[in-house]
């Protein structure tokens, strides 16, 4: 730790915004982003440029902040729920299961098996929606078009099975304390599998077209390097620390949910740069496909919701055919979950890295205090870093390997 | 919790055995170790936990505020604390009044120099020694800082002129880029 403070005068930003330095006029000043193609999500970046260099850049995120933990401290918990599947929107259902696993925290809720089960697979299912919308327009945005085309389809078939399970591809809002909304459908084992096949098919082909293609590698290798003390001191997790060699995965680190019962490897990098993040997303996708593939050969029969009336909905029928239920009913509708005043802080292995919650309960039914601990906020922090003298064409792939969600990033 | 300790007393107490009387007070709830310290003493607190070898608290991955309105000290700062390889976690809070400052971590920390100026931007704490301390996700025109609980979430913004720079004109406002 202290190897990094000795470098910090540098890589601070500095006092004075750059744009604003007395030398600045030398340089060519230009906006990339908000609105641009490539910085998914909106964000700018202002840049220094003497020609092809960034000589120094401010990145300025916000511009989709929608207020996500003021509106939670004004909604009983449940409502929270649908503003999580607008954080990272590429992995909703990701979000929603940390949501839940934070206030079941907080309030000390238990989660039957097969919820847990179902909470894995579709956990793993959003990791692999996310890599590819992540490596798809990477590629695109390096020329490989067909890439993205392909992992696009792979992707859809995917969010089909999304829809089976909640009704929506995006806004699913499917998990519940104490376990997930609704059941699995029928043969969706069948289903999964056939499309994990699929997925199996297109990171072959794409491993065909990229792994050793001259113009890839030569775009990609030694770009964005950031060395494991960096990482270390921006806090930044997942894929991006995996590329730098650090072996660090909650899933196999901090178990939660039932992932301990699985055999899968953390994927692990070498240098750090664009070319092993790419390759360690790519990997991650197969390990994804393994854990579903057991999570489907293991899972339970049944409830998939805890059946405790102070935080769950009777079923039902049984609200219409008997008086506690029905008051069991309103009560949760009108009033909610209202845990114990106190403080928990929950996270999970998100395709990013590490997603936490940290909730604040004064006892009422609602939050106090919301926080999502958001990795792409966190890991756009190192973008400067990554762009001060590196090329202007290299400003995309860089922050295209980021992985930054908008949604995540400005909550 | 996790990492390299047996109970929650044996981290309490090496907890203690390091930071002293600069602990204000503490809990487990849940099971996640938090501690209260001294606002004063709080980077040296965070770099003391980095540096130690049995806990090597060394990953800042989170830092917030919450309001606790009306309370006094109406504020508190929270630091989520990690260590990679034994996955032991801690939570270090201080409690600041409004118009009180707290002394930055973004000498220690790289991951605190956003995180704090997401703080500044939301709840307007002021970061002693922050190299940037200006907004983030707001815009730098915007009035208030809306996670304190006395701002209303229907609050109207005043509108704003067009940023219609000419460098041959003008210079540009304060704040801007």
């Amino acid at each position: 730790m202290s190897k990094a403070s000795t470098d910090f005068a540098s890589r601070n930003v500095a006092a004075e915004i750059p744009m604003r330095l007395p030398d600045a006029a030398e340089y060519l000043h230009i906006n990339i982003g908000p609105s641009h193609p490539a910085t998914h999500g909106t964000v700018k970046v202002e840049a220094l440029l003497d020609h092809e260099t960034i000589v120094d850049c401010d990145v300025d995120p916000g511009y989709l902040h929608r207020g996500f933990e003021k509106e939670a401290e004004a909604h009983p918990y449940i409502q929270v729920m649908p503003y999580t599947d607008r954080l990272n929107y590429v992995s909703p259902l990701t979000n929603n299961v940390a949501y839940a696993m934070a206030v079941e925290k907080l309030a000390d809720i238990e989660v039957p098996e097969r919820a847990e089960y179902i909470r894995v697979i579709v956990s793993e299912i959003s990791r692999i929606t996310d890599h590819l919308t992540c490596l798809g327009p990477a590629s695109m945005e390096l020329g490989a078009f067909s890439v993205f085309l392909y992992m696009v389809r792979a992707r859809e078939y995917l969010w089909q099975l999304i829809e089976e399970i909640c009704g929506a591809r995006m806004t699913t809002s499917y998990a519940r304390f104490g376990g997930v909304a609704q059941d699995l459908p029928m043969n969706f084992g069948g289903a999964l599998r056939w499309v994990i096949g699929e997925i199996h098919k297109v990171v072959r082909d794409v491993d065909i077209l990229l792994t050793r293609n001259r113009i890839f590698y030569d775009r990609m290798r030694g770009i964005g390097i950031l060395t494991a003390d960096d990482l270390r001191s921006y806090a930044v997790t997942g894929p991006l620390l995996r590329a730098a060699g650090v072996a660090r995965d909650m899933r196999r680190d901090e178990p939660y949910s039932v992932y301990d019962r699985f055999e899968f490897d953390v994927v692990v990098g070498e240098r750090g740069d664009n070319y092993d993040r790419y390759m360690v997303r790519l990997e991650e996708i197969l390990q994804s496909c393994r854990i579903l593939e057991q999570a489907l050969d293991q899972i339970p029969d049944g409830p998939i919701l805890v059946d405790d009336r102070r935080f769950a909905l009777p079923p039902k029928e049984e609200v219409y055919a008997n008086i506690e239920s029905l008051m069991d009913h309103f009560k949760l509708v009108m009033h909610g979950l209202q845990p114990a005043a106190g403080e928990a802080y929950a996270a999970v292995e998100s395709p990013n890295g590490e997603l936490g919650f940290y909730l604040v309960s004064d006892g009422s039914g609602k939050p106090l205090k919301c926080r999502v601990r958001p990795p792409s906020f966190i890991h756009l922090a190192t973008l400067r870093q990554q762009l001060v003298g590196a090329q202007i064409a290299d400003l995309v792939p860089i922050f295209g390997q980021i992985n930054m969600i908008g949604g995540e990033c400005d909550r | 919790m996790a990492g390299a300790f047996e109970t929650g007393e044996a981290y309490l107490a090496a907890l203690q055995a390091l930071l002293g009387d600069t602990i204000v007070s503490q809990h487990a709830h849940r099971g996640d170790m938090t501690l209260v310290v001294q606002t004063s003493a709080v980077a040296d607190c965070l770099e003391k936990l980095a540096a130690a070898p049995g806990l090597q608290l060394d990953v800042l991955t989170d830092l917030t505020a919450v309001d606790y309105l009306p309370r006094t000290p109406r504020f508190e700062v929270v630091y989520h604390l990690l260590n990679f390889g034994t996955s032991l976690r801690l939570r270090i809070k201080v409690q600041v009044d409004d118009g009180e400052a707290v002394p930055t971590v973004s000498n220690l920390f790289l991951s605190a120099n956003w995180m704090e100026r997401e703080v500044y931007d939301m709840y307007g704490i002021v970061f002693d020694g922050h190299p940037d301390l200006r907004r983030i996700l707001l815009y730098p025109e915007f009035e208030g800082h809306p996670l304190r609980k006395d701002y209303a979430k229907e609050a109207a913004q005043p509108r704003l002129e067009l940023r219609d720079h000419r460098p041959w004109r003008d210079t540009p406002p304060e704040g801007v880029g």
